[in-house]
């Protein structure tokens, strides 16, 4: 293991989009994160999988400065997001999941308080709001309450709303949890572009496939720890995601199963 | 499958129990208070026993009509209330109908609300202890009548379970029934002074309720007693009728609830109205305030608290009535100022989770503490300030305006200041967003208690001085003394304000990823 990632100093070199280094998060008696290290490229489209209660969550929660980690640093674009958490707020646009919206705004509303928070002008957040609810396809619902919409709608009003101040990194929780097949793809060309641009993206997800085919980079994560994390070529070694991870992650039930299930 | 069900209903109410001794608390309290109510109910059936049975018939009558009214209407308006055994919830299980109905009529009975109806319903065969034959009737015709409440409101739940899942409904509903129970004071005092013309006119009621599906039931023994069994046994058909009307009904909604499952199809609206976003500065304090300004219209916890302000001046004012003076208005305005600006001091609790979005965009504090004042104030001054002048024009003396306002403009800049630094610092399980104002939520423990208090009693120091003023002026009846208070009232209150949020800002900016993580365990 590299120097850097033992002590709690920012990586030399060009800083990536965001470094985690020994960040730990303990539950009362439950580890929830134990002290994990990850460097995201700068550009990337980074993966972050995990089964159901792996810390996804609280990693990202803490790297976003949502949650205050029991030790260790993070910083975005050699930014430390607990020392100076404004600058590094700037950079960051977050998707948290399982969090409320306010949801008696209606979407439209919802959107420009997201930009007017941040002090954005007026007039370029009216623009980009437009814009916004244009490309994801809830022009039409734009008067009506955040609290009326459906999950979907409800993702893709949250990912507006991360989107508003043009942060230079994306960082989305289940982005297509409940969003219908032709908002993924819409919501996939939006990230692919941001991408291409120069901006770099963390998803969180459980669907390998999807991160298999959308993303460059993945690290696996599970029990909080890292078990695995680099390009996804290099992470699945010539296997499939899926098949990888379950490899690494580990808990199959190889049981006959349910003998009475079976219909003939 | 009926035993399953009124097991399963046991099962619920044991669980809740067990979740939190505050549960159980409320329950014994509840059935305390049932108790007591039916043993006064009891007594009250003895003494009607040795009086004429005209009058025991008419109380009956009446009071038979109002339970089963209540069993009808609380459902409907209190939705939420009880849904434990929600119909919707067993539509995935193929249940027969039969079977679901008799299992979710026989469940009601688990409950205490259903227990003192039937202990209620059978006291009232006391009363007719003197009537054997009016006696035996009046245990038919209370089981009936509870079977009539419970199927009723039963009833009422299936018929209305596709409109009780639209949301305007249920944040209307909520609000709707707030007002009468903080009217209620008034109410009973106009009651009571038209009670003395109303002496005439309940016989009238009576008699003519006795023929409705409400009265029928209750007034079955009473006819007997006076003799009548003809008119007895048509009313007897009306209730039987009525019950199996209301069956019918039941069943009928029911099969329809079962097959349709809640939708609620919103009207979309286009964008270009953002509402008071576009009347306040494109700064984040101005979204804030934005933002807190139209959760005050559109979220019932907030507007709840806002009727509830703007009811109690008049509330309190009915005793001014009878003191001769309406010049107790002005300074029951500066208690609406209280109420109202010492609801932030939940306001990140209100937010729920929904607050990350605050945390996530790096908001200062101070402009996330002046936003919230902000929006809080511009109801709450206007409010305390029509009070004020409202008071000196019907008192028809403008010598307390002055103190008057004084109070308002106190109360609310040393108010909002104190409920910005304790936002900052406490949260509180409060209704969840889109929960019913009135449902009050397990986990305040006693310190949470503590603290409420503690801001309330710092609060009132605060206001000492213009108090002070005020009340001397009110003494010596010199007005100057009320003027100072409000010099005092503008100095103190701004300055208070500008402590309050710099303060509250400080500990905002250091306390805002623990705040977040407090509100998320109340999620």
């Amino acid at each position: 293991m590299p120097d850097s990632l033992l002590n709690d100093t920012p990586p030399p070199g060009p800083p990536p989009a965001l470094a985690l280094r020994g960040l730990a998060k303990t539950f009362g008696p439950k580890v929830a994160v134990n002290g994990i290290n990850l460097d995201v490229p700068a550009g990337s489209f980074y993966g972050l999988v995990g089964p159901n209660g792996a810390g996804k969550t609280t990693s990202l929660s803490m790297a976003t400065g949502l949650l205050r980690p029991d030790a260790g640093a993070v910083w975005v674009h050699g930014i430390n997001v607990w020392e100076q958490p404004l600058e590094a707020k700037r950079l960051m646009g977050i998707l948290p999941d399982g969090v409320r919206l306010f949801d008696r705004l209606s979407g439209e509303q919802l959107v420009t308080y997201a930009g007017l928070l941040r002090g954005m002008d007026r007039d370029t957040v009216a623009e980009r709001v437009a814009d916004l609810l244009a490309t994801l396809d809830l022009a039409k619902d734009a008067g009506t309450l955040v609290v009326d919409y459906s999950a979907g709608m409800t993702k893709k009003i949250a990912l507006a709303s991360a989107l508003i101040h043009a942060p230079r990194l994306l960082v989305l929780d289940e982005p297509f949890e409940s969003v219908d097949p032709i908002s993924a793809a819409n919501i996939r060309d939006i990230l692919d572009g941001y991408v291409a641009s120069g901006g770099t993206v963390i998803v969180s997800s459980h669907v390998m496939d999807l991160v298999q085919r959308m993303c460059d980079h993945v690290a696996v994560i599970a029990a909080g720890n890292v078990l695995a994390a680099g390009t996804v070529d290099e992470v699945r070694s010539g296997e499939s995601l899926e098949d990888r991870f379950v490899a690494l992650v580990g808990g199959r039930n190889h049981s006959t199963g349910l003998q009475w299930l079976r219909t003939s | 499958m009926v035993a399953h069900l009124v097991r399963l209903k046991l099962a619920l109410l044991r669980n809740s129990l067990r979740r939190s001794p505050m549960q159980l608390v409320g329950i014994i309290f509840g059935a305390a208070y049932g108790l007591f109510i039916l043993v006064m109910l009891w007594i009250g059936m003895a003494l009607l026993s040795t009086q004429d049975a005209s009058l025991a018939a008419l109380v009956i009558t009446l009071g038979g009509s109002a339970v089963l009214l209540g069993w009808l209407l609380i459902p409907v308006l209190a939705s939420g209330v009880d849904m434990t055994l929600d119909p919707a919830r067993f539509t995935t299980y193929a249940i027969p109908m039969r079977s679901l109905l008799v299992g979710l009529a026989l469940s009601s009975f688990v409950g205490v609300p259903a227990a003192v109806t039937l202990l209620a319903s059978l006291g009232t065969v006391v009363a007719w202890w003197r009537h054997p034959l009016a006696a035996g009737a009046a245990v038919v015709c209370a089981v009936l009548a509870v079977l009539t409440c419970i199927v009723a409101s039963r009833a009422m739940t299936a018929a209305s379970m596709s409109l009780a899942a639209s949301r305007r409904f249920k944040d209307v509903s909520g609000i709707v029934l707030l007002a009468p129970l903080v009217c209620l004071g008034p109410i009973i005092a106009g009651v009571s002074t038209g009670v003395t013309n109303l002496r005439a006119y309940l016989p009238a009621l009576a008699g003519t309720l006795s023929w409705t599906p409400l009265g029928a039931v209750w007034a079955v023994p009473g006819d007997l007693a006076a003799g009548s069994p003809g008119t007895a046994a048509a009313k007897f058909l009306v209730a039987l009728a009525t019950a199996a009307a209301l069956a019918w009904l039941w069943k009928a909604s029911l099969a329809q609830a079962l097959v349709t499952p809640a939708y609620n199809a919103g009207k979309s609206r286009a964008a270009g109205n953002t509402g008071f976003f576009r009347r306040f500065p494109g700064t984040p304090t101005g979204a804030v305030a934005a933002r807190a300004l139209t959760y005050w219209f559109r979220d019932p916890r907030y507007s709840a608290g806002l009727v509830i302000g703007f009811l109690l001046p008049v509330v309190l004012s009915f005793a001014g009535i009878s003191a001769g003076t309406l010049s107790v208005l002005g300074y029951a305005g500066s208690l609406a100022v209280f109420l109202i600006v010492w609801s932030i001091s939940a306001d990140i609790s209100y937010d729920n989770t929904a607050f990350a979005l605050h945390v996530s965009s790096g908001v200062g504090g101070f402009a996330d503490r002046a936003g919230r004042a902000l929006a809080c104030a511009l109801l709450a001054v206007p409010l305390g300030a029509v009070y004020a002048i409202a008071g000196a024009i019907l008192g028809g003396n403008w010598w307390h305006l002055p103190g008057t306002l004084a109070l308002v403009l106190g109360v609310a800049g040393s108010g909002l200041g104190i409920a910005s630094v304790f936002s900052a610092q406490f949260t509180y399980n409060v209704p969840l967003p889109g929960d019913s104002p009135l449902k009050s939520r397990p986990g305040n423990n006693l310190a949470t208690v503590l603290v409420q208090l503690a801001g309330m009693a710092g609060m009132a120091v605060l206001v000492l001085p213009e108090a002070v003023l005020v009340i001397v002026a009110l003494a010596t009846g010199q007005i100057l003394w009320a003027w100072l208070a409000l010099a005092a009232a503008l100095v103190l209150g701004a300055l208070f304000l500008v402590l309050g949020l710099r303060l509250g800002g400080r500990i905002y900016d250091r306390r805002a990823p623990e705040l977040l993580l407090a509100v998320s365990r109340n999620a």
